[in-house]
């Protein structure tokens, strides 16, 4: 679809933009990367009433157009950079008008960069609750913009707001809000000659403080304004904290003028009164540990149906593509290999997706930042943060997406140890490994009448990563070196409701990017392994047919016998057989055999290969994707010396070392966009690997 | 209002429930961002809760609430 129009969303976080967005555009959305970083760029389409398309953009929530984080940043870069293709016809500002005089900072730096501006008044009911009454029409009168009043939850106003859009002037034509000049006219002056000639005052004294940090001005103009600012004596924290300043007294008077808000004894509001029992010093943290409970009992629970009716659906669609396909490799490669590698990642759909509608739910009501504010301390004690909570509960689900969401943390170092310790927290994708491997020699009996041993030791497994996350984070926290100051000021916003729409919405997202980025990988890993395990090197697999062809094998054996013998000296044959071979003198000691280190060396690719893999190992018949059946036979897998394989022991040792491994490229991949230098990945990858290695061996001569 | 007796009274010093107004700050890039969030000179600022184990504070300022941690809250001097 074309754009006739360009339109961009701005506003502070908790202002009810994302509602915003999804109302206008519904479920025409688009989410990519914003070039050259990897923040998250909403875009979609809105149908205006005369006729035409604005294509949509939502910027990242933010305070002020001086950033504290990366996504920050990208709000100045998409208003300012005339070259930046999403570089808006017209801006949106939506304000909290319950909280007005906060959101108005942000409104009076767009409205200086002086492109068409429109506000959007959202929560009006809000405020009137509160007691607050707004002239919306001396509002407008002063700023010299439309200012419409919504409500974006309950989808009022939005025709007024499309049509503010639609009939919006193309030259902007707000008022000055400060005299921008006088913060540093020299300097300013200078700028505007040198660098741009577009005469915007202020356009100039942000690119004097942000030149550094930007990436669509020259480094010889980077250069040359670092020079002026020495000539003219400039401090850009001193400029900026007189902008503040400035900028709120032209707030003040705007508000003394068109709002008024009713005295009202401290009346104590409701979110107060939740917060007094949700941050309370003992209910708080019960609470917060009940919530974490119910989550994990539901993640299981509820995923149990759809996750088989998955399973169910992939052995049926492969039983019935073989008997339609003509056999042959081609048939084997799709069905075995793509199909097979398919049904790993779908499964895990469900379990994804209840993860992240509570974790939207909880940051959609403004609990999360409880947390965060309840956490805050002890979390500091390990060189974290309390910010650092959403990242590890979130990594319960994945790693991935909540390595993406430390870019909220604004200290460095505290960033970088909460991105390391990340992937120790048990993914989902652990989860199909453990629960494998528990049933397989973890007996299914209850003790003390209502824990049951399997579900105990999983729990066992949970918490021990979240130690293990927390010992590693203390113990980096005395290796990284940094000079930066941490710091902690956040809003607690209101609670609210939670907006069914944008916990869907999140949920519909999360499960798409896990789909097709954890998905593209599995089913490389799963073609590939296909190609190792069918074919081997020379002419070993004739000879083994050759073998079984005679008499004697064909006469003692039944034919499923016959199939089994050939199938599983092929695969020892193979290439994949050569490879865990090779590395069988190393895993040994943790009591792994070749057959497990093929399944390691593919799981370095992603952990829930693992199952995948034992399938085809251990399967050679017909139904090899399904779990139960792969319990089975790794059951009945017997060393050569005819003890099993799958001992306490064994499976103890190989589950500490899903605990720790890094197995997983899309969080090496992840990892290395986030931090941008391959050291850090590399480091990770490193200490894992050790630390798995480690805690295997230790494991493996314990039980043994 | 009783702060005014004490002689630099920081945020910091303040219980919940008590209520202060902005003076001056002794950080400036602390103070920079603090503006930002609506915490000015002449701005009336109440201490609404104290984080379970002591740190952080909740603060209700320019009608919102805001979190931040004691040391931060130490460079804010009161009237």
């Amino acid at each position: 679809m074309n754009a006739d129009i360009k339109v961009a969303l701005v506003g502070n976080p908790n202002t009810g933009k994302s509602t915003l967005f999804n109302v206008l555009t519904g479920l025409n959305q688009k989410i990519g990367n914003f070039p050259g970083v990897t923040v998250d760029k909403k875009t979609g389409f809105c149908d205006l009433p005369d006729g035409r398309h604005a294509q949509i953009v939502d910027l990242p929530g933010t305070y002020s157009l001086y950033p504290k984080s990366r996504d920050e940043s990208i709000v100045f870069s998409v208003l300012a950079d005339k070259s930046n293709p999403l570089r808006p016809d017209l801006v949106v500002v939506i304000l909290d008008a319950s909280n007005l005089k906060r959101n108005l900072l942000l409104y009076t730096q767009v409205a200086d960069l002086k492109i068409p501006v429109v506000i959007a008044l959202n929560m009006m009911d809000l405020a009137k609750k509160g007691g607050i009454t707004i002239d919306v029409d001396g509002m407008a009168q002063r700023l010299g913009i439309p200012v419409v009043p919504i409500s974006a939850r309950r989808q009022e106003g939005i025709d007024k707001l499309k049509e503010a859009i639609a009939f919006a002037s193309k030259i902007a034509l707000q008022e000055d809000t400060i005299d921008v000049e006088a913060l540093a006219p020299q300097l300013i002056g200078q700028i505007s000659k040198e660098i741009r000639v577009d005469h915007n005052p202020y356009y100039a004294l942000q690119l004097a403080h942000q030149h550094e940090t930007i990436n669509f001005i020259t480094p010889a103009e980077s250069a040359r304004i670092e020079e002026l600012e020495h000539e003219f004596g400039f401090h850009s924290q001193k400029a900026q904290a007189s902008e503040t300043i400035a900028r709120y007294n032209f707030i003040n008077d705007l508000l003394y003028d068109t709002v008024h808000q009713k005295v009202t004894a401290q009346e104590e509001t409701l979110s107060n009164r939740i917060d007094k029992v949700l941050t309370h010093k003992i209910f708080g943290f019960i609470i917060f540990f009940g919530i974490l409970l119910f989550m994990f009992q539901s993640i299981f629970a509820w995923s149990v149906y759809p996750m088989k009716l998955i399973a169910d659906f992939f052995v049926w669609a492969q039983s019935s593509l073989h008997h339609i396909l003509p056999s042959g490799p081609l048939t084997s490669l799709v069905v075995d290999g793509v199909m097979g590698g398919l049904s790993g990642v779908m499964v895990f759909i469900p379990q994804i997706a209840i993860l992240f509608g509570f974790i939207s739910i909880l940051e959609d009501t403004g609990y999360m930042s409880r947390v965060t504010f309840m956490m805050d301390r002890i979390m500091r004690k390990v060189g974290l943060n309390g910010k650092s909570v959403v990242p590890l509960i979130g990594g319960f689900a994945c790693a991935v997406p909540s390595i993406m969401s430390t870019r909220n943390i604004e200290n460095w170092k505290d960033r970088m140890i909460t991105i390391m310790v990340t992937p120790l927290v048990t993914c989902s994708a652990r989860l199909p490994v453990y629960t494998l491997l528990i049933a397989l020699v973890v007996p299914d009996r209850n003790v003390w009448w209502i824990f049951n041993l399997q579900g105990l030791a999983l729990t066992g497994m949970y918490l021990f990563s979240l130690v293990s996350a927390v010992t590693v984070a203390f113990v980096m926290k005395y290796i990284l070196k940094s000079r930066e100051r941490g710091y902690f000021i956040m809003e607690l916003p209101v609670y609210r409701m939670p907006r069914w729409k944008n916990v869907g919405h999140s949920m519909y997202d999360r499960v798409k990017a896990f789909v097709l980025q954890a998905g593209k990988v599995i089913i490389a890993v799963s073609v590939i392994l296909w190609v190792l395990a069918s074919y081997g090197p020379g002419d070993r697999f004739q000879r083994i047919d050759q073998k079984y062809h005679q008499p004697q094998y064909a006469q003692h054996l039944k034919s499923d016998d016959l199939h089994r013998a050939i199938a599983s000296e092929k695969l020892e044959n193979s290439y994949a057989g050569a490879l865990g071979h090779v590395i069988e003198p190393v895993i040994r000691p943790l009591g792994f055999d070749w057959k497990i280190g093929i399944a390691l060396i593919t799981s370095f690719a992603a952990r829930e290969v693992f199952v995948g893999t034992m399938a085809t190992i251990y399967s050679v018949q017909g139904d090899a994707e399904k779990m139960e059946s792969v319990q089975q036979k790794m059951h009945t897998a017997k060393n050569p010396d005819g003890s099993p394989v799958f001992t306490v022991a064994v499976a103890f040792s190989l589950m500490m070392f899903y605990a720790f491994a890094m197995q997983c490229a899309s969080t090496v991949a992840v990892v290395y966009r986030e931090t941008k230098n391959w050291r850090w990945p590399a480091a990770q990858f490193a200490y894992m690997t050790v630390l798995a290695y480690l805690a295997s061996f230790i494991t493996y001569h314990l039980l043994k | 209002m009783f702060c005014y007796k004490y002689n630099h009274m920081r945020l910091s010093q303040l219980e919940v429930g008590e209520t202060g107004i902005v003076k001056e700050f002794t950080d400036l890039e602390m103070s920079v961002k603090l503006m930002e969030m609506g915490c000015l000179p002449g701005e009336e600022i109440r201490v609404s809760r104290i984080a379970p184990l002591g740190d952080p504070i909740a603060i209700h300022v320019s009608g919102y609430q805001l979190s931040l941690r004691k040391r931060e809250a130490s460079t804010i001097i009161l009237q």
